[in-house]
């Protein structure tokens, strides 16, 4: 459940612009509705992490309680599902967004052979239908007997996140005047050092929005992840099943947690954007 | 990191006196392949730039002279010649291991960094001992006039500041040239000319010398020692200001610099050194060969410049005008006034000859009070033999 952070976080800081004021009681009302609709099922899903629930099911409200925070670890498959999920989410982050940066850079700064078909890779692997995706990197795997598992799963993450990062990185790389790499080579940085000290920083923004998508993506993807899991269990598989038997609190206490941590990063990237927008 | 372990290549700062031109280019050439096509942007070009000059290429856009530039950096390789810096061939080395800096026509400053950061950035990477680095930014941003912005971004700056940050940024290396790629071309009319005598200024305050890149002809007569005014990728004239504005070597020279009225007719006698040129039924023109061959009957041209004619209503030399061979030994010429421009500091007449030539006569209003002559009027144009300037070949 990490509705909220499947958007991407803004690219550039927004400008300050005057803005028209608002008013009408019309537009409150419309604003108050939207608001509710986009919040209710996440306050639903905090709620019933504090659900004093004694049968199987969470869907009545039996009193306030504390202890399934308190015994958050006690399902031992559903800890080792979501460290999976976890862990997946930070290895495709590392990966997709060094193999995105140097695709979105390449794309966006440079003229090569192939560049109209790299492009039109990076697009198809987004526009292609998730269940689509799975149920061939299944028959792919099946043909080829690779063993599905913890690394099907991270592979198939990398793959569809890399394109998400290369597309954010390259919009932030396009803006960039060319000649600014020129003059830091022209002072004397080699072309390591002017990656480092001057296109790195300027196309940081990118960098971290892609980031933060490839996480956001890799975390809760459930399609592709059924289709390449094998016996591994990731937390979106183990929620899934457990919908038939009941499913424990514990999962909606997870859920609050993700949830906070991705509006934590999503609340950190937006205040250093516009921090950075103020020096610029 | 390895590559600051790399000195550039430079020699000791004592042989700046020698003769040995700081910058030396050996036939020159560039060709780029656009679409399996052969595209020449530069054409063999040789060149010797002296220590401290202010060096000008000028020309139109498209005429190589920022390939030229860029060659010189270290950005662009030629693909054919050399580029010898302080008697140096540096071809083969990049460019930051060359003794050059470049200031560019965007700025290029960068964004994320201060100020200070941005000037500090070259002697960064050359390992310079931190106090000295603060000593020479400061002394630098004292001498383009930003002390006290160190902390400022970049984008908190207007555009004579960064202009200037670029400036400070590349000359605080001390560089044996530094290259400016129409580094005023941002900046509004005002700015610009109070930057034209900043860098002449900056210039002469640091002895460094200076390749100036351009195609505003004003700026590179007003601050160049010499000048290379280039097109279609070759050098068409290499000279002083004064040179290459008084005494164009091509028809393509006159016209790109100031305003020149370009004007031909058949030579009809050749008196010692001094070809006359009978033009438009009673008048005549009178041209120096400067060493030329020129026989009566040949086809001659030549450009005379708007501020050398003397226009009248009367024809020049009194009454004995009329006819050729009167009192006045110069050139005269009858025409009718099309357009008179009053400018304030000076009135253009424009005026079409007995021949047919369109003329521009440029003349100071010191004295004149009133229009020497209104639309539609015929005058008579005059100048000294000296100021007709014979173009193009032989």
């Amino acid at each position: 459940m990490t509705t909220t952070i499947s958007a991407p976080p803004p690219v550039a800081a927004p400008r300050r612009r005057r803005r028209r004021p608002l008013r009408g009681r019309g537009l409150h009302l419309y604003t108050i509705v939207l608001v509710g609709w986009l919040l209710v099922p996440i306050a639903v899903m905090i709620l019933f992490g504090f659900n004093d629930t004694h049968t199987k099911q969470n869907f009545e409200w039996e009193g306030f309680t504390l202890k399934w925070y308190v015994h958050l670890f006690d399902k031992k498959d559903l800890t080792t599902a979501l460290i999976n999920s976890l862990t997946i989410a930070l290895l495709t982050t590392l990966i997709a967004t060094v193999l995105g940066t140097l695709l979105g850079l390449a794309i966006g700064r440079h003229r090569f052979r192939g560049q109209g078909m790299a492009n039109l890779v990076m697009f198809a692997a987004i526009s292609c239908p998730e269940i689509v995706m799975g149920a061939s990197l299944l028959s792919m795997f099946v043909a080829t007997e690779t063993p599905r598992g913890y690394l099907t799963i991270l592979a198939a993450h990398v793959m569809f996140s890399v394109s998400f990062v290369a597309i954010t990185v390259r919009a932030r790389a396009v803006g960039i005047d060319p000649s600014v790499e020129e003059a830091a080579r022209d002072l004397g940085a080699g072309p390591l050092t002017t990656f480092r000290l001057v296109t790195l920083p300027m196309i940081m923004p990118g960098v971290l929005s892609g980031a933060l998508l490839a996480f956001a993506l890799s975390v809760d993807d459930f399609i592709i992840t059924n289709f390449t899991s094998g016996s591994t269990q990731t937390f979106p598989l183990w929620v899934w099943s457990s919908t038939r038997t009941g499913t424990p609190p514990q999962v909606n206490v997870m859920g609050t947690l993700i949830f906070a941590i991705g509006v934590l990063l999503a609340v950190i990237n937006i205040v250093a954007a516009r921090r950075r927008a103020r020096h610029s | 990191m390895t590559e600051t372990s790399h000195p550039p290549v430079r020699d000791d700062q004592e042989t700046s006196g020698s003769a040995l031109p700081a910058i030396e280019l050996t036939g020159v050439m560039k060709e780029y392949h656009a679409h399996g096509e052969k595209v020449a942007a530069v054409r063999g070009i040789d060149l010797a730039i002296g220590q401290g000059e202010f060096f000008s290429l000028l020309g139109p856009s498209g005429c190589g002279k920022t390939t030229t530039m860029r060659m010189i950096a270290g950005f662009e390789e030629p693909t054919g010649g050399e580029v010898l810096l302080n008697g140096k061939p540096v071809t083969d080395v990049p460019a930051n291991k060359r003794d050059v800096n470049m200031v560019f026509q965007s700025y290029a400053l960068f964004p994320h960094m201060s100020v200070f950061e941005n000037v500090a950035f070259g002697l960064r990477r050359k390992g310079v001992a931190k106090d000295e680095i603060r000593r020479r930014v400061a002394a630098m941003l004292d001498i383009v006039d930003l002390a006290g912005r160190e902390k400022r971004r970049p984008g908190e700056l207007s555009g004579g500041q960064q202009q200037r940050v670029a400036l400070a940024r590349a000359l605080v290396n001390r560089p044996r040239a530094l290259l400016l790629d129409e580094p005023l071309g941002a900046l509004d009319l005002k700015l610009r000319q109070h930057m034209q005598v900043e860098l002449k200024r900056i210039q002469r305050e640091v002895g460094i010398t200076f390749v100036y890149v351009t195609h505003d002809q004003s700026e590179a007569l007003t601050m160049s020692d010499r000048i290379a005014v280039m097109n279609d990728g070759r050098i068409e004239q290499l000279g002083s200001p004064r040179e290459i504005y008084e005494r164009p070597a091509s028809k393509f020279v006159a016209g790109f610099i100031g305003t020149s009225n370009l004007l031909a007719g058949e030579i009809g006698e050749v008196r010692d050194t001094e070809a006359f040129i009978t033009y438009g039924g009673d008048g005549q023109i009178v041209v120096p060969l400067d060493g030329r061959t020129a026989a009566p009957g040949d086809r001659l041209e030549l450009t005379v410049r708007p501020e050398k004619i003397e226009i009248a209503t009367q024809p020049p030399g009194g009454n004995g005008a009329g006819s050729a061979g009167g009192g006045y030994s110069g050139s005269r010429v009858r025409a009718k006034v099309a357009e008179v421009v009053y400018l304030g500091t000076s009135t253009n007449y424009i005026v079409t000859t007995a021949a047919g030539d369109e003329v521009t006569v440029f003349l100071q209003n010191a004295t004149n009070a009133d229009d020497i002559a209104g639309r539609g009027d015929d005058v008579w144009l005059s100048w000294e033999p000296r100021h007709s300037y014979a173009i193009g070949a032989s």
